[in-house]
């Protein structure tokens, strides 16, 4: 056990590796020189040394101690990523986003996949009916609409026609509040997508030879779905769930910038419309690291759970 | 009797093909046809709007820049849409996105079949090294999440110029998305391809002493074709999604109009009760979205009935 996990460890490595010289190549490779977008127009040639020597673009780019592909993986591993265009630290302002996010995506994730695992099983003890049919197609024409309508529409009819929910994030709010109307537009968008995928998961289970020997023995349908179906599906279904917890970190770039929430989707916002590569870069770092980290928990846990999974 | 003879007198039903018989099955689907057709529709709108645009003809969608009446005038009879705040119509530049969306979702599903399908028929031909590189790349890919990585790739190719060409508008959208979006393919046709080598015409290709590249491009990368297909005709709806919202970032076309530009400006709209223009750049995206999907899993069904919807 020991030694898989070790090796396990191991194997994370060389993704790590790999995504620092993604990164490498392309801020610094591709990206460039952007000193002279960052001192703005009619900058001097000084200010634009003095931010070139900040950021550290006037060292050479390989082959030296002190070059820019070695301070890259250096600040990468110490998540020291200096400071943004506005002279904050990036590390500061992750972790100041990190909490608004999980407080819209966590309530958002969860009631997706609440809502859809128990329709799931009504609609597969209602299989191959044209309720079942019904159920599919509202579930794809759901996955049709854009997420930015299904946003921009809640957000006019609930908040700004009907008043239910406040329009926008405001600092006096509480959390509950502002959070609310995006949770529930978010969860109306992933409905679909979800609900079909756990469908199939049931209906792949209600095929095996445990659910005949089940009906046979002469138990109800829902005793089948709930006490036999529902245990064996619960391994796709945390597979899903805890994969895409890494994820719930990152918040929701269209959702917090609709409502105005502060948290990290805001942030990579911020950071796109004006061009700051280091904070970009910061963000994708730190969140395949928590991908290769939850990974690797799955993994283990796997071989905890399951004695089927060898450790080879 | 000899052997030759007894093979001669022997009559062979003609075998159907893979294609054949998925076709057939396609064609019982009303539903999935209909919905095949959509997609045809958007696809020769996009063509036709190309075709105005090189001859110059001065029809409605090339002429989307002309003012056509008042700022946000309501749909009426005139114009069929409404117009937006410069008086443009609505309707012109709905038809005139569906060029940039599909554009956008075919230059990126080359770009990422063209990385995938050989690095992944390379990968599962070869194994060893070879395969551990290309399984590292995409597994290094993969670790980041795909909004990011798009978001990542458009903001750093826009407006950059390499190998002296400069890359502009859509032209960093379907690059972002198409160089970041072969992983899947790549992993389904390796996996299908360390099944398929050792199957019997493999051998016999081997055998005939066949060259690696021949019975990769010419025997195997055929044979697992229909899953290139069925995986792009489901990945399109994504790509135009992803178009949608990197133009809504301003990542995208800035001078043309677009569905995700359209839904951009409908933010401010929504507000004073303009609702047109998000309605129309949605039904025109819902439309095809929802054909492709309906479409893509009749496909699949009729191409290859072991894979299930996931």
């Amino acid at each position: 056990m020991t030694s898989y996990i070790i090796r396990r460890l191991l194997y994370t490595i060389p993704i790590v590796f790999g995504v620092l010289l993604l990164t490498f190549v392309l801020f610094t490779l591709v990206g460039g020189d952007i000193s002279i977008e960052i001192a703005g127009k009619g900058a001097t040639q000084e200010t634009i040394e003095e931010i070139r020597e900040e950021y550290g673009l006037n060292k050479p780019l390989f082959l030296a101690w002190d070059s820019q592909f070695i301070n890259h993986f250096k600040s990468a591993l110490t998540f020291d990523f200096g400071r943004a265009r506005d002279r904050e630290p990036i590390i500061g302002k992750i972790k100041r986003g990190v909490g608004p996010s999980l407080a819209l995506t966590v309530p958002m994730f969860f009631g997706i996949v609440i809502i859809s695992v128990s329709l799931a099983l009504v609609v597969a003890s209602v299989r191959g009916s044209i309720w079942d049919i019904l159920a599919v197609f509202i579930c794809v024409a759901g996955m049709s609409i854009p997420y930015l309508s299904f946003i921009l529409f809640g957000q006019y009819f609930l908040a700004y026609k009907w008043g239910l929910f406040p329009v926008f994030f405001s600092p006096d709010l509480t959390m509950a509040q502002y959070v609310a109307l995006p949770v529930l537009i978010g969860i109306a968008a992933g409905l679909g997508g979800n609900l079909r995928f756990y469908r199939t998961v049931m209906l792949d289970e209600m095929r095996s030879d445990y659910v005949r020997t089940a009906f046979a023995k002469g138990l109800d349908t829902k005793r089948v779905l709930f006490k036999h179906v529902l245990k064996n599906a619960m391994v796709p279904i945390i597979t899903r769930v805890v994969l895409a917890i890494p994820f719930l970190f990152l918040g929701s770039l269209l959702l917090e910038r609709f409502f105005g929430i502060p948290g990290l989707g805001y942030l990579m916002i911020e950071a796109i419309s004006s061009r700051d590569y280091f904070v970009i870069n910061a963000m994708t770092y730190i969140s395949a690291i928590l991908f290769v980290v939850f990974n690797l928990i799955t993994d283990i846990c796997y071989s905890l759970v399951d004695p089927r999974i060898s450790l080879e | 009797m000899s052997d030759s003879e007894n093979i001669t007198r022997t009559h062979l039903p003609k075998g159907r093909s893979l294609w054949r018989d998925g076709l057939r099955r396609l064609r019982k689907r009303k539903f999935a046809m209909v919905c095949f057709v959509v997609v045809l529709i958007y696809f020769s709108l996009a063509a036709f709007i190309y075709l105005a645009e090189f001859f110059d003809w001065r029809i409605g969608p090339t002429l989307w820049a002309e003012q056509v009446g008042p700022s946000y005038a309501p749909p009426s009879s005139v114009n069929y849409l409404g117009t937006d705040i410069f008086g443009q119509s609505v309707c012109r530049k709905t038809l005139y996105g569906t060029k940039i969306s599909i554009t956008v979702a075919l230059c990126a599903s080359f770009i990422s079949i063209a990385i995938g399908v050989p690095l992944g028929a390379i990968a599962g031909y070869f194994r060893g090294v070879v395969d551990e590189i290309i399984v590292w790349i995409y597994s290094t890919l993969s670790s980041i999440p795909y909004i990011l990585l798009i978001l990542a790739f458009a903001v750093v190719l826009r407006d950059k110029t390499i190998f002296g060409y400069k890359i502009t508008g859509i032209t960093a959208v379907y690059l972002a998305i198409g160089l970041t979006s072969w992983v899947g393919i790549c992993r389904l046709i390796r996996g299908e391809v360390i099944k398929h080598k050792g199957r019997e015409y493999i051998l016999a290709a081997i055998s005939y002493g066949c060259s690696e590249r021949r019975i990769i491009f010419k025997h195997l990368i055929p044979n697992v074709f229909h899953l290139i297909i069925i995986d792009f005709s489901l990945r399109f709806v994504a790509f135009i999604h992803a178009e949608v919202i990197l133009s809504f970032l301003g990542l995208g076309e800035a001078d043309r109009p677009s569905w995700g530009a359209m839904i951009n400006d409908a933010r401010i709209e929504l507000s004073r009760g303009v609702w047109w223009q998000m309605a129309a750049a949605t039904a025109a995206i819902f439309f095809i979205s929802l054909a492709l999907n309906i479409f893509g899993d009749a496909l699949r069904d009729s191409l290859d009935p072991k894979l299930r919807i996931q």
